[in-house]
């Protein structure tokens, strides 16, 4: 399982036919464990890497950090909850150190960011601060370079 | 000045690679995908760059002793016992500069004019042109695909004359992948014993061998040290092609006179490179079975994409080459890369530039991403289907 999760990470876009070659495994049992790990959620979607700054569109992408307020009986797990659920948090963390929450949200501009924070972020009562950084530029994302290829220079002997 | 008729008649006679023709071609073309690289695609591990850069760092940037560093050839010595069972002392390893210098030290230092090399083919393009370089008489004996592309007793019997002096046995192999197994050698060595024949067993691919137990030397065998000599080095096992280190071992006079050869046209390997090699051999055992693990999958997933396409692929067991049939299409190899190359931007070896016995046969590497391997594969596929031979 392991190594196909691994495999996987790397390329999503190997078939089960591949991997049973790759692995040296009759197709009906890689079918299987995709299903298990599909089930199980150890695989949690199928995405592509998109270089939006390579294709020119205008996107902003923010760092946030947040300190909140832990609730007695569920922890940070609520307030989590309830930031999770906006469509424009990419990504939210639980963090040890000097901050608690850590999200990761894209915008059309630094404005809207702005906004999101202001108007929807902030006031949310277990909120105790906020720290917004903008990013300047990506250079690898979830294991990926985002520069253009350095090319092959091997020679053919 | 007329070149022509200064310059030797052995070295202009010397058959030229085969391998770079396409890649010349291939190179200028834009989105080519190429398969015919013969070094791995994995960066050297790191703790061996950083010892190479620390040795620059501490100034150890003169000559070595001529046979190569103490150091180093100790820790041959327990690599060789450690992986492959061989039993050798300091004194019979030399550092070379990659395993090609060594097989040119070998050949010279036991060639006399008139003397045959008995060369299995398909091969690696260097024995045949330093064999006459030499003034030795290349014997080439045709490997078939139905033996598994491996040499047997009875063809080695039938190469076998009063002049035979070198045997070249290279498996793991490029271009094929084939390799001989314990039983396989044995039969050789039974050939073998009691002739004055020595065996150039180029191991250079000893590390990359798949879905059995680890390659085994003939040199292993009873009686076969005393004839084998060894070729092996950093290049494939520890992704070093560019450092150019390889090493050989053998009887100590052998080794001796490859030794004075080396001492006058080489002077000694690169020092950075051989304080490097000290590391990779001391520390990592680990990155090359995860280069190994990685070369296994993408070799059968190739297998498998070629037998789907109807190129029969027999299944190579050693090195990064897979080495399919392509008789079905009814072209010549030649026409074969060249069309492919042409059509559909994907470069691969002509199975005769390996020798002639390669034909019908097209050698592809697997030293790329599975990613290039699945545009590459399926740009064949379509070159088959627009040919209506799928």
């Amino acid at each position: 399982m392991e190594q196909i999760l691994k495999l996987l990470e790397q390329n999503a876009r190997l078939s089960a036919e591949d991997l049973a070659a790759m692995l040296d495994k009759p197709v009906e049992e890689i079918a299987a464990l995709l299903d298990e790990a599909a089930d199980k959620g150890y695989i949690r979607g199928y995405r592509t890497l998109v270089d939006w700054e390579a294709l020119g569109t205008n996107t902003v992408r923010a760092v946030i950090e947040l300190q909140v307020k832990p609730k007695k009986s569920r922890g940070f797990d609520e307030i989590a909850d309830i930031i999770a659920d906006f469509d424009e948090v990419e990504s939210l963390m639980l963090i040890s150190g000097g901050y608690d929450l850590q999200l990761v949200m894209k915008g059309r501009s630094f404005q809207e960011i702005a906004l999101f924070v202001a108007k929807r972020l902030s006031p949310l009562d277990d909120v105790l601060s906020t720290a917004t950084h903008f990013v300047l530029h990506t250079y690898k994302k979830d294991g990926a370079r985002y520069v253009t290829e350095e090319p092959d220079e091997r020679e053919c002997n | 000045m007329d070149y022509s008729s200064l310059l030797s008649k052995r070295a202009k006679e010397m058959r030229p690679s085969g391998i770079r023709r396409f890649f010349d071609i291939a190179a200028e073309m834009k989105d080519c995908i190429s398969l015919g690289v013969g070094e791995p695609d994995f960066k050297t591990p790191w703790a061996v760059r950083e010892a190479g850069i620390t040795s620059l760092e501490r100034g150890r940037t003169c000559y070595t002793s001529n046979i190569g560093l103490k150091e180093l050839r100790v820790e041959i010595c327990r690599y060789l016992k450690r992986r492959m069972q061989l039993e050798y002392t300091p004194e019979q390893v030399m550092v070379t500069v990659g395993g090609s210098e060594a097989i040119d030290l070998c050949i010279r230092a036991l060639i006399e004019p008139g003397d045959e090399v008995i060369i299995p083919e398909p091969c690696y393009v260097s024995y045949q042109p330093i064999t006459t370089l030499t003034g030795g008489v290349p014997v080439s004996v045709p490997l078939k695909a139905e033996n598994g592309f491996r040499l047997t007793a009875d063809q080695l019997k039938a190469a076998i004359t009063p002049r035979t002096k070198i045997l070249i046995l290279p498996f793991p192999s490029n271009p094929t992948g084939a390799v001989m197994r314990r039983e396989h050698l044995e039969e050789l060595a039974k050939v073998l014993r009691g002739t004055n024949v020595t065996v150039l067993s180029d191991e250079i691919y000893a590390e990359l061998t798949y879905g059995y137990d680890r390659h085994v030397s003939i040199a292993s065998l009873p009686e076969m040290a005393e004839r084998t000599l060894v070729i092996n080095g950093f290049s494939k096992a520890y992704a070093m092609t560019g450092w150019r280190l390889g090493f050989a071992c053998g009887p100590k006079p052998l080794i001796d006179i490859m030794v004075k050869i080396h001492q006058s046209c080489i002077m000694c390997a690169p020092t950075t490179s051989q304080y490097a090699a000290v590391t990779a051999l001391r520390e990592c055992d680990e990155q090359i079975e995860e280069m190994r693990t990685q070369y296994d999958m993408r070799r059968r997933y190739l297998v498998k994409r070629f037998n789907e396409m109807g190129l029969t692929c027999f299944e190579p067991e050693g090195a990064f080459y897979v080495f399919p049939c392509i008789r079905s299409t009814g072209m010549t190899s030649e026409d074969f890369c060249q069309q492919l190359l042409y059509g559909k931007k994907v470069a691969v070896v002509p199975g005769t530039a390996f020798g002639d016995c390669g034909e019908g046969f097209v050698r592809v590497s697997y030293a790329y991403s599975v990613e290039h391997l699945q545009e590459a594969t399926k740009r064949i596929e379509s070159f088959l289907k627009e040919k209506g031979l799928q």
